[in-house]
C-alpha cells in the first residue's frame, strides 16, 4: 500500500540547507539530505523547477543559471545572479551567506 | 619522465607510493589547535600548504589593500607553518597571501615573515615570492585582442576608462608558476593572487602525483576541516594523494569525515555542483567514488580533469565608487513601528527637499529595516510579520564623503523628530546605541574587473614571476614598519 503523502517544509527535510555567494556576482543554494530516500522523492517531484523558485525569490526565471541534482552528494544545488554584485550600493549581504530562507519555508508533498 | 617521485637515498631509487599534504586551516589567520597540528607533523607530510584569500569578504579588501584578518593572527598561524616546515626540511606554501592576493597584500605578509625568519634566524630559508599583479597595458592589449571575456551576467563590461579608475588588478593563478618554484628548490612560497587549489595541486604535481588528485583534493583541503563532521575551517587536515586516489582525513579526535561529509563539500560556494573551472582546467567530479576508509578517514577515487580549449586566467579589480555614511537605531514605539516603512518614505521626501539645489544623481538613500525586510529585501516573504521592535540601519552614499555626511546629517535628524500621523511618542522617534550616531563609514567598492583573461603558456612566467628572496640582503627591505 502506498504511504499517504503529506506537506513537508524543505527545512526540516534537509540536513543542509545553505546559501553563499559563487564569486561576487552569483549565489548558490546548496540543499543536502542524508536519506537516499528523501532525496530520491525530492528529485522525482518535480518541485525544485526554476519557476518555483523563480517564485520564491520572487525574480525573473532569467536569473537563474543553473538547477543540478548530484545523486552522489545527495543533493541539489541552485545558482543565481545576485542583483547587484557583492559588496557595493545597495548590498545586504556580502556573503550571501543567508539568502535560503525562501528555499527553506517551500513545501513539498512526498 | 623523471618526476619527483624517484627519490634517491644512498644510492638507492626509492619510488613514492604516495605524499602527504597538511592543511592546517581553512584561512591563514584563523588559527587551528597547535595538538592538530602536531599529529599532522607526526605524519611526516610532504608539504605544509594553506589558503589565505578569497572574495567573499567583498571588494573593499581589493580595493582599499586591507587584509582579511589581523597581522597578529596572521602571524601566529605562520610562526607555527614556517618553523614546523623548516624544522621538517619539507616546503610551505602559502596561496593568496594577504587576503586579496595584490601586492599591497603579498607585502604585509613579507612583513610577517621577515619578522619570524628574523626571530627564528632562519636566513637560510630558500624562499619565493610569486606575484599575481596584472600590469594595465597588458590587460589593455588582451582587449584589443578580444582576449578577454566578462564571467557572469552581471559584469559590467571592461573599458579602458574603468580599468584605469580600478585598484590593481590580481589573476588567479594555477599550479605552474608554484611547481617552477618548488622545482628550483623554494622551502616556503608566498604567492599572490592563486586559485584556492592551486598551491595543493603543485605539491601533487610536483612530486609526479595525477593533477586531477591533486586539483580535487585541494578543493577539499583549501577549506581544511569544513569537509568534516563537525566542520569547522579553524582545524588541521591530512590528505594523502596517490596514483588511484587520495584520502582525506581529520587530525582532531573529534572529528570524522564520512563519504556524505566529503561529497557534500563538492558542493561548497561553487556554482556547479561537479564541473569546475580552474586556470587552464576542467574538472569533472560527476564519477567520484567516495568511500569511507578506516574509521574517520575518506578515499575519493575517479576525479577526472581536463584541459581546457583556451588557457584563461581569471582577473579581479575593485573600483571605488563612493562614499558612506551610516546610522543604526532601534524603534520600539508601536504606532511608528506600524507604519515604518511610509514614513522612512516620507523623511527622505522630505530630506531630498531640503537639499533640492544638489544633483539627486549625486547620492542614494537606504533604509535596512532589521526584524522585517533587512537580509531578503524585497525577495522577504514574512516582510508583514513584525515584531515589538525593529533595527533600522540607514545609510546615505554619496560622490564625497563630505556629502554623504551632510545628507545623512539631516536625514537623522528629520527622522528623529518626523511628525507622522496620529504620533503619540513626540519627543524623538529613534533609540540610538551610539554616541555619536552618525557613523562616516569611507568609501565603497564594486568588483569592476572579474573577467577571464585567455594567456599563452610563454606569457604565463612574466605574469606570474617567481622571486627568490635573500634574507641577508633584504632584511632592511621587509622589516615591519
Amino acid at each position: 500500500m502506498e504511504a499517504k503523502l503529506k506537506d513537508c517544509k524543505l527545512y526540516d527535510l534537509a540536513t543542509v540547507i545553505r546559501s553563499k555567494n559563487s564569486g561576487p556576482f552569483q549565489i548558490t543554494l546548496d540543499v543536502l539530505f542524508d536519506d537516499p530516500e528523501i532525496y530520491r522523492k525530492i528529485k522525482e517531484s518535480g518541485a525544485i523547477s526554476r519557476e518555483h523558485i523563480a517564485a520564491l525569490y520572487k525574480m525573473e526565471e532569467s536569473r537563474i543559471q543553473q538547477i543540478v541534482f548530484f545523486d552522489t552528494a545527495l543533493g541539489f544545488k541552485v545558482t543565481y545572479d545576485r542583483s547587484i554584485s557583492s559588496g557595493t550600493c545597495g548590498e545586504r549581504d556580502v556573503y550571501g551567506a543567508q539568502q535560503h530562507a525562501p528555499l527553506a519555508e517551500m513545501s513539498i508533498r512526498i | 619522465m623523471f618526476t619527483q617521485r624517484n627519490v634517491e637515498k644512498k644510492g638507492t631509487v626509492f619510488i613514492m607510493k604516495e605524499m602527504k599534504i597538511l592543511a592546517p586551516c581553512g584561512i591563514l589567520g584563523y588559527g587551528f589547535p597547535k595538538e592538530s597540528f602536531l599529529n599532522g607533523m607526526a605524519e611526516k607530510p610532504d608539504a605544509i600548504v594553506v589558503d589565505a584569500g578569497s572574495t567573499d569578504a567583498g571588494p573593499h579588501k581589493l580595493g582599499e589593500g586591507v587584509a582579511i584578518v589581523s597581522d597578529e593572527a596572521s602571524r601566529r598561524d605562520l610562526e607555527l607553518i614556517i618553523t614546523a616546515a623548516a624544522q621538517a626540511g619539507i616546503p610551505a606554501i602559502v596561496g593568496s597571501a594577504g587576503g586579496a592576493g595584490g601586492r599591497v597584500h603579498v607585502e604585509r605578509t613579507m612583513r610577517i615573515v621577515a619578522s619570524i625568519i628574523e626571530e627564528h634566524r632562519l636566513q637560510d630559508l630558500k624562499t619565493a615570492v610569486i606575484w599575481a599583479d596584472i600590469p594595465k597595458s597588458f590587460i589593455k592589449e588582451k582587449m584589443k585582442e578580444g582576449k578577454i571575456e566578462k564571467l557572469g551576467n552581471l559584469v559590467k563590461e571592461l573599458t579602458e576608462e574603468r580599468l584605469d579608475d580600478s585598484s590593481g588588478v590580481v589573476a588567479q593563478m594555477g599550479h605552474e608558476p608554484i611547481v617552477k618554484a618548488l622545482r628550483e628548490g623554494a622551502q616556503l612560497i608566498i604567492c599572490g593572487r592563486a586559485y584556492d587549489p592551486s598551491p595543493f595541486a603543485a605539491v601533487a604535481a610536483y612530486y609526479g602525483f595525477p593533477l586531477e588528485y591533486g586539483y580535487h583534493a585541494g578543493k577539499i583541503l583549501e577549506c581544511a576541516a569544513l569537509c568534516a563532521v563537525p566542520g569547522t575551517t579553524k582545524d588541521c587536515m591530512l590528505g594523502t594523494i596517490r596514483e588511484d586516489g587520495f584520502i582525506i582525513r581529520p587530525l582532531s579526535g573529534i572529528r570524522k569525515c564520512t563519504p556524505l561529509s566529503v561529497a557534500a563539500h563538492t558542493f561548497y560556494e561553487k556554482e556547479h555542483p561537479y564541473i569546475l573551472h580552474g586556470p587552464g582546467v576542467v574538472m569533472n567530479l560527476e564519477a567520484c567514488g567516495f568511500e569511507q576508509y578506516g574509521e574517520n578517514s575518506v578515499m575519493v577515487k575517479g576525479s577526472r580533469i581536463e584541459k581546457a580549449p583556451h588557457y584563461q586566467v581569471k582577473l579581479e579589480g575593485a573600483v571605488r565608487v563612493a562614499y558612506r555614511t551610516f546610522v543604526i537605531a532601534g524603534v520600539r514605539d508601536p504606532i511608528m513601528l506600524s507604519m515604518l516603512e511610509e514614513v522612512e518614505r516620507l523623511v527622505e521626501e522630505q530630506t531630498r527637499e531640503y537639499y533640492a539645489d544638489i544633483d539627486p544623481g549625486r547620492y542614494q538613500i537606504h533604509f535596512l529595516n532589521y526584524g522585517i525586510d533587512a537580509v531578503m529585501g524585497a525577495a522577504e516573504p514574512l516582510a508583514m510579520e513584525k515584531g515589538h521592535e525593529a533595527g533600522v540601519l540607514f545609510e546615505v552614499i554619496a560622490d564625497t564623503q563630505e556629502l554623504a555626511n551632510v545628507i545623512c546629517s539631516t536625514l537623522r535628524s528629520t527622522f528623529l523628530h518626523y511628525g507622522y500621523p496620529g504620533r503619540k511618542s513626540t519627543a524623538g522617534n529613534l533609540a540610538f546605541p551610539f554616541a555619536p550616531s552618525d557613523i562616516p563609514f569611507g568609501p565603497v567598492y564594486e568588483f569592476s574587473v572579474y573577467h577571464l583573461m585567455e594567456i599563452t603558456q610563454e606569457e604565463m612566467d612574466g605574469l606570474f614571476p617567481v622571486v627568490f628572496v635573500d634574507w641577508e640582503k633584504e632584511e632592511q627591505k621587509w622589516r615591519p614598519n
